[in-house]
């Protein structure tokens, strides 16, 4: 049953990173960048939700929807201020600018709410349920993470494949100059898909936060780093991929920590990472793209 | 044995089969041109010869030795040297570094002597220098060795990558749409050029071509492809009364 | 050739420029005049210049973004420092700190051949990413190496101090997460100068020799490269284990320079790859020299800013997003070519009125 008990905890923490996962992919795939800040926007909404639940006493929906507006704003406004002025600038630019608004998020956290952990109250009042006579317990956030992982995973990629601004991503990031040429509206469909990942930034911050409830200004970096590695696992650019490597990445985490060593447990991901790349090179389910001579 | 001796050479692409059953045989000192229209797989036979492609199946010898799937870079100190169609220049650096880069394999110090700048190092950079200028005055380039690469007009782009190919010391020359994007009068230009350096270098030269007077003023023999299968081939004169030729180029 | 001559004319001045701040430093230094802050800072200053000139190699010429470079400085930092607490009562401290130089930046050498065999199969950003991974695993394999020394020999576990099994009398040398403590403070600031413009002097005589002139070629256009028959992965494992070595020696100064080495996120991991690369971007890519003055500067600049206290690192990031913006955004560029305040017309000003200070 231990091994389970992990495959779920795995699942659940899996879910998380899925749904970081999606905003890293979003974004690369349409926007041609790696959004360092992405985790940091995590951290935010997380306290976002904090704030709506501890302090003004809002219900656990109403204080992430909250968040969820808070998130997708600013991630709006970090593309409209840092970003889009260096849409043609190259792609180590925008990488840097993209560490400045990581490092601004954080140190203006850091003033806001100080540096001391904060103890994040559950989003999920449910105790779970009780298999197996006991043996078996799963969380009410393990499967209140998983499931909203899932709807998320499906309303996206029905929004990507059957609706106009849907298609508008997939025709941005298949090629930008004929998209335009197209009449579609380039800056706005990547505003669109800042504030889609962003949004959702905001759902995996109050999601990580319950079932790792200390949260600090700098709580966004390495998930956000291991979301990021997630995405590149299944093939950055491909929804299904930030699910499939999203999932992966925490059952193995999970797994590495219960079986082999807590504190090698992140080396572990990594390597499987590093293992994954060089046998596919453009992750579990990305694309190949040859240069033409 | 011809110089390059090409049998049954062919190249699919998942389903496609991108060139098929092509043979090609170029005796030393010839200029051979490779004509055919837009998407006959002229590029990638040249892609073949130099091993950026695997062929599927076929044989490539050159001098008698078989370099069919080679490695690019084997291939090139087997002693063929390419051009690209869409110039493939070092751009970042200089008119001269373009050359002595083509230079690298006939001059020798190691990476050491050259962190270390023993004396080694002055007296190799020195000579390659001086052929660097050497193959550069042919093309009357040498005035602009300190430019960048990129800064050059395209005419002299062009120019200074044959240039460089030519710094390997090739057998073999491969000429892809020389004249591609040239004015009537820089094409007469690249024409003397060409005939200049066959003489300078005693070189073998295979040349993909569109421009047809081009093709017929310097090629003493030609192949045609058209849907990668060879259409004709032999004297140029032959192949361009050739009334296949004529039907596939000018239509019925 | 006027080009090799300007380049080294640009490295005589930096040298110069560093030997003159070198002098300045040390006399304050030696009058009292330096804070105790800006004297700590001296060392490691160097230490991340040395880092960000390696790392440059990588980015700037080589062409590939290495998003680990942390993980080569802490190999060299726990090679050197491990060494030196070994032998540190049995051979003399100069020889001894020259060999742990050498066998710091060996180490380090030596992860970057390992790590760019497979990682140079693959380019841009999963490259990247890839690096990441790995500087993460030194990072974290690190932090769980205990190793003790008694009369029988070194004793090595994954574990914990106690499965060593030593004798009573032992040493710990590496203890875990705590890492190395007690290393001998060896670095000083002339050294690390003299190391600093070494680097500086190797880099610069490298990317133009033969073997860096290849390294650009591939740089600028693989295929082209390959056709004129350069050994493409050959030239890619030079340039990337130089690269590494370099910045094994700013690890072995960082090491020297405390009293307790330890392997965190922020020393050593992607934290610092990633400070290091700001360092490199904004100091020029390609640019060695400017990679130091960014490194001084960048690092300066939170220290400057510690009167602001609890705002400093917020206005350090400003600065950073904005300098981006105005150093890149094709916008902003072409406001300041109309309006004279391209880097050139600025550097033009400057010149005349300092012309003696620059040249």
């Amino acid at each position: 049953m231990g091994f389970l008990t992990y495959l779920i905890n795995g699942l659940s923490l899996g879910s998380v990173y899925a749904i970081i996962a999606l905003g890293y992919t979003m974004v690369y795939g349409i926007a041609k960048m790696l959004n360092f800040a992405h985790g940091d926007v995590i951290m935010i909404g997380a306290y976002v939700t904090f704030i709506g639940m501890s302090s003004s006493g809002i219900p656990a929906v109403p204080a992430i929807v909250i968040s969820i507006i808070v998130c997708t704003a600013l991630g709006m406004l970090i593309e409209k201020v840092a970003y889009s002025p260096l849409r043609k600038a190259t792609n180590l630019a925008v990488l840097i600018t993209a560490i400045g608004v990581s490092y601004f998020l954080q140190n203006i956290a850091l003033l806001l709410f100080g540096s001391n952990p904060v103890s994040f109250t559950s989003v999920v009042k449910w105790q779970g349920l009780s298999l197996a006579g006991g043996q078996l317990k799963i969380t009410g956030n393990a499967i209140v993470t998983i499931i909203s992982c899932l709807i998320i995973m499906v309303c996206l990629m029905w929004f990507v494949k059957h609706t106009k601004p849907g298609q508008a991503m997939r025709a941005v990031s298949e090629d930008r100059d004929a998209a335009t040429l197209m009449g579609i509206n380039v800056n706005a469909t990547i505003s669109l898909t800042f504030a889609i990942g962003s949004g959702l930034a905001a759902v995996a911050g109050a999601l990580l936060c319950s079932s790792y409830p200390s949260l600090t200004p700098y709580t966004g970096s390495m998930p956000g780093i291991k979301a990021f590695t997630a995405a590149v696992f299944g093939g950055i650019g491909s929804i299904p991929g930030a699910l499939l490597g999203g999932l992966l990445l925490g059952i193995i985490e999970i797994l590495a920590k219960a079986y082999i060593s807590s504190q090698l447990a992140d080396a572990i991901v990594f390597a499987v990472l590093i293992i994954v790349l060089l046998v596919k090179p453009t992750g579990i389910l990305g694309k190949q793209i040859k240069e033409k001579v | 044995m011809a110089l390059l001796e090409v049998t049954n050479l062919g190249i699919s692409f998942g389903g496609l089969r991108a060139v098929d059953e092509f043979n090609l045989s170029i005796e030393k000192g010839e200029l051979y041109g490779l004509i055919g229209p837009n998407g006959a797989g002229k590029t990638t036979v040249f892609n073949m010869l130099t091993g950026i492609y695997k062929p599927t199946d076929g044989k490539i010898f050159l001098d008698k030795t078989d370099i069919t799937g080679r490695k690019t870079a084997d291939i090139n100190k087997a002693g063929v040297a390419r051009t690209f169609q869409n110039i493939r220049l070092f751009g970042d650096q200089s008119v001269l570094d373009n050359v002595k880069i083509g230079l690298h394999n006939s001059f020798e110090y190691g990476t050491a002597t050259g962190i270390l700048r023993l004396p080694k190092y002055f007296a190799t950079e020195k000579e390659m220098n001086n052929k660097a200028l050497e193959i550069l005055s042919v093309f009357g380039l040498d005035s602009a060795a300190d430019i960048l690469a990129s800064n050059l007009p395209y005419g002299k782009q062009r120019e200074l990558e044959i240039a460089r190919a030519l710094a390997t010391g090739p057998k073999l020359l491969l000429l892809d749409e020389p004249a591609a994007g040239m004015n009537p009068n820089e094409t007469r230009d690249l024409m003397n050029t060409i005939a200049l350096i066959r003489k300078e270098f005693g070189i073998t030269i295979l040349l993909i071509e569109h421009d047809m007077k081009l093709v017929s003023g310097i090629c003493e023999k030609l192949t045609v492809l058209n849907f990668g299968r060879v259409l004709s081939s032999g004297l140029t004169s032959d192949v361009l009364n050739d009334p296949e030729v004529i039907k596939a180029y000018l239509g019925e | 050739m006027k080009n090799m001559n300007k380049s080294t004319q640009k490295l005589l001045s930096t040298i110069g420029v560093i030997v003159v701040l070198y002098i300045v430093l040390s006399v304050m230094e030696g009058t009292g005049n330096l804070s105790s802050l800006l004297s700590g800072l001296l060392v490691p200053v160097c230490a991340y210049s040395l880092v960000a000139v390696g790392l440059n190699l990588c980015v700037g010429y080589l062409g590939e973004l290495s998003l680990g470079h942390a993980g080569f400085m802490c190999v060299g930092a726990f090679a050197s420092a491990f060494f030196s607490k070994v032998f540190m009562n049995t051979i003399p401290d100069v020889p001894r700190f020259i060999l742990s130089l050498l066998i710091g930046t060996c180490f380090a050498a030596l992860f970057g051949f390992l790590i760019a065999i497979p990682v140079l199969r693959l380019s841009g950003d999963y490259l990247a990413i890839v690096t990441l991974a790995f500087g993460e695993i030194i990072k974290n394999v690190i932090n769980v190496i205990y190793i003790g020394m008694d009369s029988k020999g070194l004793h090595f576990s994954m574990k914990d101090m106690l499965s060593l099994g030593m004798e009573p009398g032992g040493t710990l040398v590496v203890n875990g997460a705590q890492g190395i403590t007690g290393t001998p403070r060896q670095s000083t600031f002339t050294l690390a100068v003299i190391l600093l413009i070494l680097a500086l002097v190797i880099t610069h005589n490298f990317v133009n020799s033969r073997t860096g002139r290849a390294v650009k070629a591939i740089r600028d256009n693989q295929i082209a490269a390959e056709t004129v028959g350069l050994p493409i992965t050959k030239y890619k494992l030079i340039a990337f284990t130089i690269s590494a070595a370099i910045a094994g020696v700013g690890g072995v100064l960082y090491a020297h320079n405390i009293n307790s080495l330890i392997a965190t996120t922020n020393n050593f991991g992607y934290n610092m790859s990633i400070m290091i690369l700001v360092y490199v971007v904004l100091g020029g890519i390609g640019n060695f020299s400017g990679s130091v003055v960014a490194a001084v500067v960048l690092t300066l600049l939170p220290e400057l800013l510690r009167g602001l206290s609890t705002y400093r690192m917020l206005i350090y990031s400003i600065v950073l997003i904005a300098l981006m913006l105005f150093n890149w955004a094709p916008s902003i560029l072409e406001y300041r070519n109309k309006h004279g305040l391209t880097a050139a017309a600025i550097a033009a000003k400057f010149k005349k009125k300092n012309t003696k200070e620059v040249s």
